[in-house]
């Protein structure tokens, strides 16, 4: 049993996790708006990513995030402008929740000097510290325990900020996520650890690789509280993000938050993930797609329709204009090859401060 | 050099270490101090404990008393984990400086340094500083004894090659208490990572006169500390008190050395090194390390490739032997340089 539950197919976890769901009154119409508005923009970025990939724009080693916008989406919604997050190698939906301007992340992609980090980075290292978003990190679990020293930060400049640890599955095997999480529980530090468990590292299936029932499980060994929600239902990841979030900014200590999601498409782009996962698990799983989910919940709760399609087409719009931002833009110069290696190198014209 | 010296009194390089840190906490709230048994008996204030070890080297001791367990913390044995809050924290607004109890023990914690700290501010674009400093001891005992009681192969490393080689590292090896104070306090202001090595034979061994105020020593800048004209010793740590005893016994044999303390490994100061050998036109580089790979070859290839019109031998390099360290004092002792392998080094340059 201990195996099934960690690899179920995702309708039968959200069977399972709809009993544990507690009923929580909707968030304001704004909020789901925007929770709508964002998990499109994710949607919409990475299926352009994945066109210009497969065009032959050369983007560097690209991993999709399409499948689990919710998780990210639901956790953002739950943050202040000025609270922190540190995320995966699979970053993109974390960076576009949190609020990183998706004309840069092209530009970045690109190589182009217009780019979120200079067109130095690319799509594993996108980075907005102006909106709180410390970093895509492809260093399997390494970004955790920069949460707990973001969050250690706030306690000793006496804010009330709280940091998100975005972790995969994968990386729960990861010794630096249990010192992280340790470090967070003996501190009682302001940290949200949020589990993305979309059943696979890389092609290792979690039920092969995890040796606990649920991720969440392991919150009871650092003394803190751990759920597993449905990830692809973005209200409750909400609501357990928001719950989190609340705890640790009111001084009650680090949470962890499992969400059971599922990427719809491979490890990296050209991943073939028929070869480790069977066609009916994908059917299945792309059936609860969080997108159309949202939608349908959306007008059952009575949102006019003309309103979501809009958001779409403003979510194309910005699309559009992203790439041709990119595109028009600069490659960088030679002299942005040594600059920056230290904070005190020559800076070139126009560097941010 | 010496900003706002005043007074000063006789202090041990760890004592020097305590009193940058001191000074650079009082002074600036956003420095706090991270690492195992920095204090010691965390959390047993109620029971009249506290402060049990102040480090293994006693260079953090009483800073807890100061500025409390807030601002002095304690760590699990969890390197990566905290040297990764570090990075955290110093990404968003603190200047932590973390001690890693000994350098062998970078392992535990490699790509926090070198993947993490080292690349943010490249591969970010020069969005953020990264104002991290970590302290970590390293090095063998380097006294004569005659049987077993040094540390062994994972407790007695250098390693410092292995961090200089990872571009946006600065690491900076002090060899007195005078310079280890002023390199501690160029460390904190830097607002990139410095790694900041500290010989443990050197902790309680360099003892010399410090002033009491805030000074700093540059990153980047070697030292002439000894003037000569026949040869150049380059010194890193505690070689440079073996180049200056190799001096001495030189100086009576009729051979006049100068020697260089290299100071800061990354940025390595160039200039300096060769400016000296435009002097001396014969170089020895003394190094701790083992030699593959090591500072002491880099020093060397540097000054091979632009210093080669002054040289008149070949460059020799004294450095460690290329196996692990060994526990028994006598193997200990033919593992490391010393100022009769120097010597005998010099002795073939004429």
């Amino acid at each position: 049993m201990a195996a099934a539950a960690a690899c179920a197919a995702p309708d039968t976890i959200a069977a399972d996790l709809a009993m544990a769901s507690p009923a929580s009154p909707l968030p304001p119409r704004e909020r789901l708006l925007w929770m709508y508005e964002r998990m499109g923009l994710v949607r919409e970025l990475e299926d352009r990513l994945k066109t210009l990939v497969e065009r032959g724009v050369p983007m560097g080693p690209v991993h999709f995030y399409t499948g689990q916008e919710a998780v990210a989406v639901g956790v953002c919604a739950a943050l202040r402008h000025d609270d922190w997050i540190a995320s995966t190698h699979r970053g993109h939906g974390h960076c576009v929740a949190k609020g990183v301007d998706v004309r840069r992340m092209l530009a970045e992609l690109y190589g182009k000097s217009t780019g979120t980090n200079r067109g130095k980075g690319g799509s594993m290292h996108i980075t907005d510290v102006s909106v709180g978003m410390l970093g895509v990190n492809p260093i399997v679990g390494m970004g955790t325990p920069h949460a707990v020293g973001a969050a250690l930060s706030a306690r000793v400049r006496g804010t009330d900020q709280v940091a998100v640890a975005f972790f995969g599955e994968g990386a729960a095997s990861m010794g630096v996520v249990h010192e992280a999480m340790n470090l967070a529980a003996i501190w009682e530090l302001p940290v949200v650890f949020v589990c993305e468990n979309n059943g696979y590292a890389q092609a290792t299936p979690a039920e092969y690789a995890l040796a606990c029932d649920r991720v969440a499980d392991r919150a009871a060994a650092y003394r803190m509280p751990g759920v597993t929600v449905d990830g692809q239902d973005v209200l409750a990841v909400f609501a357990a993000a928001d719950e989190a979030v609340r705890r640790g900014r009111a001084g009650g200590g680090p949470s962890l938050v499992e969400c059971m999601t599922y990427r719809f498409h491979g490890h990296h782009q050209g991943d073939d993930t028929l070869r480790y996962r069977l066609a009916d698990e994908e059917r299945a799983a792309r059936d609860r797609d969080p997108l159309p989910l949202f939608r349908a919940r959306l007008l059952a709760e009575g949102f006019d329709e003309g309103e979501l399609d809009a958001l779409d087409a403003s979510n194309r719009a910005r699309l559009d204009e992203a790439v041709a931002f990119a595109e028009a833009s600069p490659l960088p110069g030679p002299e942005e090859l040594l600059s920056c290696v230290y904070v005190d190198s020559p800076r070139t014209a126009g560097a941010p401060a | 050099m010496i900003e706002t010296a005043v007074a000063t009194r006789e202090l041990t390089f760890s004592q020097a270490i305590n009193d940058a840190l001191r000074l650079a906490m009082r002074r600036d709230p956003m420095v706090i101090v991270m690492g195992e048994d920095v204090a010691g008996a965390a959390g047993r204030a109620h029971l009249g404990l506290a402060d049990a070890w102040g480090g293994p080297l006693r260079a953090t001791r009483g800073l807890i008393g100061e500025f409390g367990p807030g601002r002095v913390l304690d760590t699990p044995i969890s390197e990566m984990g905290f040297v990764g809050a570090a990075v955290g924290a110093a990404m968003t607004g603190l200047r932590p400086v973390v001690e890693i109890m000994f350098v062998d023990l970078i392992g535990c914690c490699y790509d926090q340094v070198i993947n993490q700290a080292a690349k943010m501010s490249y591969m970010m674009g020069g969005q953020l500083t990264l104002p991290l400093v970590i302290r970590t001891a390293y090095g063998t005992h380097g006294f004569k004894r005659s049987y077993g009681g040094g540390a062994a192969a994972q407790h007695s490393q250098t390693l410092y090659a292995v961090l200089a080689h990872v571009p946006g590292l600065k690491v900076v090896v002090p060899s007195t208490a005078y310079n280890a104070k002023g390199l501690m306090l160029a460390a904190i202001a830097d607002d990139g990572p410095v790694v900041v090595m500290e010989h443990k034979f050197l902790g309680t061994a360099a003892k010399g006169n410090v002033p009491e105020g805030e000074y700093t020593v540059p990153i980047g800048k070697a030292e002439v500390v000894r003037r000569g004209t026949d040869v150049t010793l380059a010194g890193i740590g505690r070689m440079t008190h073996v180049c200056l005893e190799a001096a001495e016994r030189l100086a009576a044999e009729g051979t006049s050395a100068e020697v260089v303390d290299l100071l800061t490994l990354q940025p390595l100061d160039e200039a300096t090194v060769l400016e000296s050998v435009a002097r001396t036109h014969r170089l020895v580089v003394v190094d701790e390390d083992t030699p593959t790979a090591s500072m002491a070859r880099d020093v060397a290839a540097r000054v091979a490739d632009k210093g080669f019109d002054w040289l008149d031998a070949p460059i020799k390099t004294v450095t460690a032997a290329d196996c692990p360290v060994p526990f028994a004092a006598v193997l200990e002792n033919l593992y490391a340089p010393d100022a009769d392998k120097v010597i005998a080094a010099v002795d073939e340059l004429f």
